[in-house]
């Protein structure tokens, strides 16, 4: 408990904490970055520089440097580096959504993307700065657990309900209410992932438990299936209703890293991969729309997929996009990403790899990797079990849905209909990343036990 | 639970390690055969995207790209008919050829050579410049076998035989390159498409590839240098000569052009069957040569290779597997051999130049935008197919062919020209193809020229290769001479 008396002293001495000040500065170079980036499109597109830069620059700015001051004084340890990472992509992001936007103006068309993605992204640090100011400890959204449990099944089977369910470009991932279209599945994957940490905490004793032996392998006992058995029907049933490989394989595969680390039985995984693997084989024999997908994603380049509707014509026309942007890129503004359909969300990717090169991708990578280590350092640096897990499984899911994306964008994985976290254009998507940064820096700030006994660390 | 995550954390390294290396193969590995794909509209927007550099002529621009203000930024322009064959054409939709491809690189400022300059684009943001090609043509020269040609269908070759360095080429008939290069799709398509009909093919460079000729008589200056230089025969030595022979295993009979007997005598030197252009004597040393002696030579002098000048040439044929009567044919440029005339001019340069055949070569030198210069070949060897000794016997007969000889129409006033009528025989009933290839002056050469003409010149099988192609290849070495 002295650790606590520390930070209390240091607060009431009105001590500036080292962490916040680390955190400014690096957010005036992600400012700063993302002000360059826009000027350079502006430079490169329509040759001369524009007020417009503020509309797409300062929103931004501004909530994130809100989102800072309520961190000092709400969460002064909260972890340093996640903040300004973040802003950097969301900023990269709008940036290339602005730049797709005005080649979509030079070609004579109406629908933009970069200004709905702005309010959006404020909404979305506004909804950050929520979670931190009222989730007040990190054992508070324990209490909902089963709750979250109820909300996030809801959310997920929203879409294939009638009336308000919506599909586009063929998977049904959307609810359409009152003209406004949203992507549920990305907000249920935060209430299952604490549904998950709740449920996890309190039954990993018992699944851990030690079943029959068979060939050498410690089985669970038949009992202690029951969970993975249900996930995975849930994830076959979202497969099945909203034809999405993508989201089914994001659940499942966040399901079983959690209840992996919840119980260290690897046995889980094994059955659970198989499990998956075998019903997504099924499923691309028995779902015209999930085998078109394997289909494209094995062969692009031949003819009969390329020119089939909805076949590979757009994941073949990124890899041109990418092909063409080389090592070094064409430059922001340089590339003709509006090319590739759907260039500023599903494949924002693709149209930033074309205009930033391999160079450009490997630094998106590396942040996305920055992101997830800081969060998956609060898991391990975290005294309790169930912020260890909740952490996890939130870093987690924002690895696995980067890597199931741009899996997909450069054929690792057959492609599917999620989002790139923060850089894609799309409100649901930034709403839902920007709530788990929320979480895990409202958690950080409790987490570094090891930092407060003198270990350093920003 | 640490050491579970540990292990996750291994698992989302090894995601992001295969993103990064799936990104890499795209990126790196894969991007020039992504680049390639036909259904890759990027390269092609790319190169409208810089000014493309321009073809020069003794400082004057062939083809030149003009600012244009529609999506596409740049036009590019063609100067005149006469280059067409060297240029080839640049298209939105029909793609490049002649120089436009061979010289691509350079001109669109992508070669390895113009590195500083990219990286310099890259951190200014202003597009790399094409680099220009200038030309070794000479202007007035191409512009006289232009002319010297006239409506005939056909082609020029002129070069330095010391350097290699091509002073004309010239097919014909050309065609207008703006057609193509139009920014209009349906346009471009339907010119390219009657070009492509056009039975006196414009689009295709005669002068280095194409259906290939018959050499007929001009291919006897290559088996008597194959003669020679096998050490059995000399210019005088003699060989039988029939007013009629007919071909071994076969009931055909051969005969010397006009019918006539060659001399009128028993025998003939190999220097007056040069001189006389007599087939039967040819016929005759053909096979006693053999065709294995033929071919090997024939090879030295570039048959069987194509030469990038850099224009890609067609390389030139000597068959093989003949009976006698067919290497009988082909002694005198008959029976499959199939020629270039670059190749002809490549052979009498080897003559001209003591038996060493320089690399034929368009380039004079590419200049960047900041006027430095990128790339300017030296005369090169291509090879070396024949001695000094046989080159200057060869040298002797061509002279005589043309001073004394059938092949008068090249005699210029107070010069001496060596040189080599030809008129190849095709089908039945066909019209014939008519050749002239020679240098001057004969003991100093500077300019070796190959002149073919398709068709009889319109004269069906009344042409001839003295009267119609050693006319024009006169009027190309008079005026290199004249210089």
């Amino acid at each position: 408990m002295t650790s606590t008396v520390a930070i209390d002293i240091q607060k009431i001495a009105g001590v500036v904490p080292r962490k916040r000040n680390i955190e400014i500065w690096l957010l005036f170079f992600a400012f700063g970055i993302n002000a360059f980036e826009l000027a350079q499109i502006q430079l490169s597109t329509i040759e001369i520089l524009t007020f417009d830069i503020l509309t797409y620059w300062a929103p931004l700015a501004v909530a994130a440097t809100v989102l800072h001051f309520i961190l000092r004084k709400k969460a002064s340890e909260a972890d340093a580096l996640i903040l300004p990472a973040v802003v950097l992509l969301n900023g990269l992001g709008i940036a290339q959504i602005y730049r797709l936007d005005l080649a979509t103006i030079a070609a004579g068309g109406t629908e933009l993307f970069a200004f709905r993605q702005v309010i959006w992204t404020v909404v979305a640090i506004a909804a950050a700065s929520a979670v931190v100011l009222f989730v007040r400890s990190h054992l508070f959204l324990r209490r909902y657990v089963y709750i979250s449990m109820v909300v996030g099944l809801v959310l997920l089977i929203s879409p294939a309900l009638p009336f308000i369910g919506t599909s586009i470009n063929g998977a049904q991932l959307w609810i359409s209410i009152a003209g406004l279209t949203f992507q549920p599945g990305e907000l249920a994957k935060i209430a299952l992932t604490i549904f998950f940490a709740g449920y996890l905490v309190t039954r990993r004793d018992s699944l851990a438990a030690v079943g029959p032996k068979f060939v050498g392998i410690q089985l669970p006992r038949a009992r202690d299936l029951g969970p993975i058995l249900a996930i995975w029907a849930v994830s076959l049933l979202v497969l099945i209703s909203q034809r999405d490989l993508g989201t089914s394989l994001l659940y499942f595969g966040l399901f079983l890293v959690m209840i992996y680390v919840a119980t260290g039985r690897a046995i889980y995984v094994v059955v659970g991969l198989g499990m998956f693997v075998t019903s997504a084989l099924i499923a691309s024999r028995v779902l015209d729309y999930v085998g078109g997908r394997f289909a494209s994603w094995l062969n692009p380049f031949d003819p009969t997929h390329y020119d089939a509707i909805g076949g590979s014509y757009q994941l073949v026309q990124g890899l041109f996009g990418l092909a063409h942007g080389s090592v070094l890129g064409t430059g922001l503004g340089g590339g003709v990403p509006q090319l590739v359909p759907l260039a500023e969300s599903d494949f924002i990717i693709a149209s930033l790899g074309e205009e930033l090169g391999l160079a450009g991708m490997f630094a998106i990578l590396a942040l996305y990797l920055l992101i997830v280590s800081r969060g998956l350092r609060v898991a391990f640096n975290h005294s309790d079990d169930f912020s260890k897990l909740l952490t996890l499984g939130l870093s987690f899911v924002v690895a696995l849905q980067t890597f199931i994306v741009i899996g997909g964008v450069t054929r690792v994985l057959p492609l599917t209909g999620l989002t790139t976290p923060f850089l894609a254009a799309g409100g649901s998507s930034l709403l839902a990343n920007w709530i788990i940064i929320g979480l895990l820096l409202r958690i950080s700030d409790t987490a570094d036990s090891r930092e407060r006994n003198g270990v350093s660390g920003f | 639970m640490n050491r579970e995550l540990k292990r996750v954390v291994f698992v989302i390294m090894a995601m992001f390690v295969s993103l990064m290396i799936s990104t890499s193969t795209i990126q790196v590995l894969a991007a020039d055969d992504l680049g390639r794909d036909p259904r890759n509209v990027r390269s092609v927007y790319d190169s409208y995207k810089t000014q493309r550099g321009s073809i020069l002529v003794d400082g004057t621009p062939i083809a030149f790209s003009e600012a244009s203000d529609n999506n596409f930024r740049f036009l590019r322009v063609y100067e005149s008919q006469m280059y067409s064959a060297i240029t080839g054409f640049f298209s939105f939709y029909q793609g490049a050829t002649g120089l436009e491809s061979a010289m691509n690189s350079f001109l669109t400022g992508k070669n390895s050579s113009q590195f500083f300059e990219q990286v310099n684009a890259l951190l200014s943001g202003n597009p790399v410049t094409g680099a220009s090609v200038e030309l070794t043509i000479d202007p007035e020269v191409q512009k006289v076998a232009w002319d010297a040609l006239g409506k005939l269908k056909g082609a020029v070759v002129a070069l330095d035989p010391t350097t290699g360095n091509i002073i004309a080429m010239v097919s014909k008939p050309g065609f207008d390159a703006n057609k193509l290069a139009v920014h209009d799709g349906i346009t471009s398509g339907n010119n390219y498409a009657e070009l492509l009909a056009d039975a006196n093919s414009p689009l295709v460079n005669k002068a280095i590839s194409g259906s290939l000729y018959a050499p007929g008589s001009v291919f006897k200056v290559l088996v008597a240098a194959a003669a020679i230089e096998s050490g059995k025969y000399t210019a005088d030595s003699m060989l039988p000569n029939p007013a009629k022979f007919k071909l071994p295993g076969t009931n055909t009979f051969i005969q010397n052009s006009g019918e006539g007997k060659c001399g009128g005598r028993a025998t003939v030197s190999i220097a007056d069957a040069l001189k006389l252009s007599c087939n039967i004597p040819f016929a005759q040393l053909g096979i006693e040569l053999g065709q294995n002696a033929i071919r090997e030579q024939a090879e030295k002098f570039g048959f069987g290779k194509t030469v990038d000048i850099p224009l890609r040439s067609t390389a030139s044929v000597y068959p093989k597997n003949m009976d006698d009567a067919q290497t009988a044919m082909s002694a005198f440029g008959q029976f499959d051999v199939r020629v270039t005339p670059l190749q002809i001019a490549m052979m009498s340069a080897a003559i001209a130049n003591n038996g060493k055949i320089m690399k034929p070569n368009l380039i004079e030198n590419v200049v960047s935008a900041n006027l430095s210069s990128l790339f300017a070949p030296s005369p090169q060897e291509f090879a070396s197919p024949i001695s000094q000794s046989t080159a200057d016997a060869v040298r002797k007969m061509m002279i005589e062919a043309v001073e004394r000889g059938v092949s008068s129409n090249a005699r210029i006033d107070g010069i001496t020209v060596a040189g080599k009528t030809g008129t190849a025989q095709n089908g039945e009933d066909d019209p014939y193809t008519l050749w002239f290839t020679g240098f001057a002056p004969a003991d100093n050469p500077r300019v070796v020229v190959a002149v073919v003409i398709e068709d009889g010149g319109g004269r069906g099988q009344a042409g001839r290769g003295n009267t119609l192609a050693a006319p024009v290849a006169k009027k190309v070495m008079q005026a290199v001479l004249r210089k």
